[in-house]
Parts: structure tokens; sequence; C-alpha cells
């Protein structure tokens, strides 16, 4: 009998304390995949950020460090730098990368270091019960947007991929979505090419991943994948910002 | 290397810290430290080694945690602003049992403050910093050769009980130049870093380097771990010199290059006729509180001197432990005490004028 579907092997097997219908499991699961995919689990040495993948140092079959808020990007420099034949990846949030992190995510960016970012878009702060993050669109309503954010007084949502696209250190950006099976498949395949680039030393890659909080949305979890597609897709289009090219070293 | 050189303070820790292993240096650039970086940014490609100007301080210690965690020697310096900015890395690094170095070329404060020489780091240095429950091991040399010894031994510490070490000098260390010698030094005895996050190489259970224990009691449970290393810290690590304490008045305590000046001061009052010592603390945490009350048994009064309004004469005051009166004398702001300043003070309280 051969077998169809496991867990992969750079997941560990462990409960994960994500909210029913969040999609974080999906994208943890994508990771592993990749890793497994590109046998590089003992190679890699993965950054978890403050937010609702705190904990994601548990979940990985692989070494670990816990960032502080926003700094994911600047300890994997730290780790990368020390061990350049490491694959090291960084695990953020929107608050984390796009707010209080602005600086360590432009900067890695600048400096071309050779990590990958997998940065989960949920325009929303998860973990401390739904404020407005960087990300939330116009209008959203969150616990401190209850009026709905008035791009007037509460500014304009960041588009993270457009920015990066800008910087020449950058070796590919890709927004994915993971609200279907076409998309999550596509997901997949640019966290392994990222992580391949990586393996390559082509520069700085980062993965956005729009990704669903149905707790905080106040949604079902099927509602919240409509309004992914209806809400943030229009606002946040899926494809590849910059792709410095599979044989350009 | 084992010839005189003549050195400025800030370039004599760099080359310090090279010969003591550290390949990997983050930095951002800030007075009056940046012969730091500069020397860090020329020599560290000829030994292999890497500089790297961050964004920021702030983005420079969380390198410092990932190349420590990844179980490199690692070092990064700034001066007091700079070092504000880096309390949250700080902070994390001994959450996570991290060793690291961290050089504080002191300058006055609070703010933008100055760029001239202070002490006005003190407390943040010695009294934590950043959040939480935990310490650094401080050293506060008051040469450049004594600066060079204590950097070696910094990175032995810090390896030794996994914790961050910090080279606590002022701007006057930093910036003057003095002869040194790299000599060579018996290294610690220390345990291979099986904890760092290198890979698994599907050998071993994941390395985790982390400071969250979601679990109340877990938490609990580390900081009374670590702080039981502090106490062996304490009996241990404590660096003190005593200059002439026995049969004295006066006992005048400072440390880093304030202590030369209160030693020209101790020669002088001397001269006068006047019975004074000092006592001057190598390390501040763990701070020599015994040292300080041996001799406050015999002695009448302390006189402790500092370029601050006053932040280790408590230590002092708790050391002392109410058995005689302590004084103050400072200057703040990059104003230093001369000696004549300290004598002064001396003959104030030999006759009664000083509270």
């Amino acid at each position: 009998m051969t077998k169809a579907f496991e867990r992969p092997k750079a997941l560990a097997d462990v409960q994960q304390h994500y909210c029913p219908g969040c999609t974080h499991g999906i994208i943890h699961r994508l990771v592993a995949e990749a890793m497994d995919c590109l046998d590089i689990n003992g190679k890699t040495v993965g950054v978890a950020p403050v937010g609702c993948a705190v904990f994601a140092y548990n979940y990985f079959n692989c070494d670990m460090q816990q960032a502080a808020h926003g700094r994911a990007p600047a300890v994997a420099t730290g780790v990368k730098r020390v061990h350049p034949d490491n694959i090291v990846f960084t695990y953020q949030g929107d608050g984390d990368l796009a707010a209080i992190g602005t600086a360590e995510m432009i900067h890695a960016a600048a400096r071309g270091e050779n990590i990958t970012i997998i940065f989960v878009n949920n325009a929303i702060y998860g973990m401390t019960g739904g404020q407005m993050a960087p990300t939330t669109l116009a209008g959203q309503v969150t616990q401190t947007t209850p009026y709905g954010r008035n791009t007037q007084t509460q500014g304009y949502p960041i588009s993270v991929c457009e920015i990066l696209a800008t910087i020449e250190g950058v070796a590919y950006l890709e927004r994915v979505s993971v609200d279907n099976v076409k998309n999550i498949r596509g997901a997949k395949k640019a966290i392994e090419k990222a992580f391949r680039y990586q393996k390559e030393d082509k520069g700085f890659t980062l993965i956005e991943i729009l990704s669903t909080c149905p707790t905080n949305w106040g949604l079902t979890p099927l509602e919240s994948l409509d309004w992914l597609r209806d809400n943030m897709m229009p606002h946040y289009p899926l494809g590849i910002f910059k792709d410095k090219g599979e044989d350009k070293a | 290397m084992s010839e005189k050189l003549l050195m400025k303070g800030n370039e004599a820790i760099s080359e310090a810290a090279i010969q003591a292993g550290c390949r990997y240096f983050f930095g951002y650039p800030i007075t009056p430290q940046n012969e730091i970086p500069a020397y860090m940014s020329k020599r560290m490609p000829k030994v292999n080694g890497l500089y790297l100007q961050a964004e920021s301080e702030v983005s420079a210690i969380n390198m410092v945690y990932g190349a420590a965690g990844a179980g490199a020697r690692v070092m990064t310096s700034s001066s007091s602003p700079g070092i504000s900015l880096k309390q949250e890395g700080i902070s994390y690094i001994a959450g996570s049992e991290l060793p690291c170095v961290i050089v504080n070329i002191v300058r006055g404060g609070p703010g933008l403050g100055g760029i001239q020489p202070a002490q006005s780091d003190y407390f943040q240095s010695v009294k934590g910093g950043g959040h939480g429950d935990y310490k650094l091991v401080v050293l506060v040399p008051s040469s450049v050769q004594e600066a060079v010894d204590m950097t070696i031994e910094a990175f032995d510490i810090a390896d030794m009980y996994r914790m961050p070490v910090m080279i606590l000098g002022d701007g006057l260390l930093g910036q003057m130049m003095e002869p040194v010698v790299f000599k060579s030094y018996e290294p610690r005895q220390i345990l291979e870093k099986t904890w760092g996050t290198t890979g698994t190489e599907g050998k071993r259970k994941p390395n985790i380097i982390n400071s969250l224990y979601i679990d109340p009691k877990d938490l609990e449970d580390k900081n009374i771990e670590r702080f039981e290393r502090y106490k062996y810290i304490e009996k241990n690590e404590v660096q003190v010199e005593v200059v002439d304490c026995e049969d004295v008045d006066i006992v005048l305590i400072a440390y880093g290059t304030m202590a030369r000046v209160v030693k020209s001061a101790m020669k002088i009052a001397r001269e006068q006729g006047y019975k004074v010592g000092v006592i001057r603390p190598l390390t501040v945490w763990p701070f020599p509180t015994e040292a300080i009350c041996k001799v406050a048994r015999t002695a009448k009064a302390f006189l402790t001197i500092e370029m601050s309004m006053g932040q280790m004469v408590e230590d002092v005051k708790l050391a002392v432990n109410g058995q005689k009166p302590v004084y103050f004398y400072g200057r703040t702001g990059g104003m230093v005490p001369t000696p004549n300043d300290i004598v002064e003070e001396i003959k104030k309280i030999s006759g009664g004028e000083k509270l």
C-alpha cells in the first residue's frame, strides 16, 4: 500500500494553537513541505515572530530562534552570516513585518540578505485581539478602527511587495494566497522557489501570503475566504513582483 | 603580539575582541565610540570575520542575538543613546541565555545629552536597563591596558555563564591613547555550544533559542535558575582594587577613568596629612559589596566620586549598610572632577562641614 498523504517531516507532530479556520496551519504545512521537498530540514534555521505565530518554534522540525517583535530579519541576518550554508527563514505577520519591523525588513532586502521571509498578511493584528494593522484596508473595521479605517486620520495600507520591488538586493518577490486549492498549490511552489533561490545564493526572497483571521474579522472560516477574495485580492493583487530568474546566480 | 603598542582605547578594545576570537561585529555609528566600528570594518575582513553596519542599534543588537544563538563569539558597541535602543535586544539575549559582549562608551545624558565622557549609565548597566529580571556582568576598565584585558576576559565570562557581558567605559577611555600589550592569556574552560542553531543535520533534536515561557511557573523557575547562577557569579567574579585602606579615615570609591583622578587626589590628600584610601571596583555587577563592608568596620567615612549625579553611591550605601556615613561628589554632563575638587571634598568631610 502506498501512502498518499502524510505529515511533512519538517512539521512537528504537536497540536498547534491556531484558531479554527485560520490559515496559519496551511501555511506552516506548505513551508514544511517545501523543506521536505528540497531536503533542507537539517540545514534550516527558522525565526519565529511575535504575534499569532509566536509559537512557530515548536511547530517546525528544525532549529529555531524566537525574535522580538519585528526584529526577525535582523536575527535571521545574524544566523545567516554565521552559517551561510544554512537555509534561514523568518515567519512574520503583517504587524510584525510591516509596522514595527519595517526598518529590519527594508534593510535586510537592501543588503540582499540571503534569507527568506514568509510574510503572512491577514490585514489585522491577530494575537492581541484584532487591532488595525499596517495592511488593514481602507474602511476595514477592527478593534482600533471601530468606525472603519479612515485614511484621512489613520492612513493607507502598506503594500509590502510593491515597496520591496524597487530594491536592488531583492531576488524574488511573490504574492500568493491560500484561499483555494489552486492558490495553495501556487503558494507552495512560490515558497519552494524562494528556498531554492536561497540555496543558490541569489539574495533576498519574500513570499507574501494573503491569509484569513476568522476570529478577529468576525466571520466564519468560509465567509473569511470570500472576504479575502472580495476585499484583499483587489487591493493586494497576486503575482510575481520581482524575479531575478532561475539561472542568474 | 606581545610588543608594546600605542593605541586609542576604542581601537584597543576592538583588537582585543579579535584576539579573543570574536569574528562577528554588528554596529551603528555614534560618538564617542566610532573608532570601534571603523577598526572592525578594516580588521575583520583580514581575519575572515564579519563587520556589518546595521540600520539601527535596535537591529544591530538583534543581529547579535541571531549570531550568538547560532553559536558565534559576537560583539556590538555603542554609546549611551544607542545603548538605550539596544535594551530590548539585551533583555531578549539575557532571557534566552545567550553570550555576547556589549561595549558602552558612555557620554553625557539624558536624551541626546552630549558627547563628552560620563558615568551616568551606571543604573542602566547594573540595574537592568531592559525589562525583566536579569543582570549583565559589567566590567569597568580604567586604562587602555585594562580595557584590553577585560575585553578578552569578557568573552570567556559571557560563554561560561551564557549571558551578556558589558564593557562600561567612557569617552575618556575610548578616546585616549596609551601603551598596551596584548598578552597571551589562559582561556577559561568553556563548554561546547551544543545549544546553538547550526542546523540539526538530522542528527539531533531541534535547538530552540527562546525567552518565552507562557506558563508562569515555567517562567518563574527559569528566572530562579538564572538567579542561582547570578549568586555563583557574585561569589566568584567580583574584581576590586583596594588601595591602602587599613587605618584610614576616609575611603574614596570610584570606578573607570574617574578612579585615576581619585588616586591622584588620594596622593595629594595624603601629602597634606589626610588619611585616605581608595576602593576601585573593576566589576560593578557583581559589586564588591564584601570588600566595602569590610573596610567600613575600620574607616570613618566614605566618599563616592562619579561623573554622574550619583548612581553607584546607592550601591556603596547598601554595602556600607549604615555602618558609616557615605558622601557623594560628582560632576555630570561631560564635566570631569579634578583631583583638587576631590581634595576639597575630603577637607569638608574631615572638617565636619559636609552633611
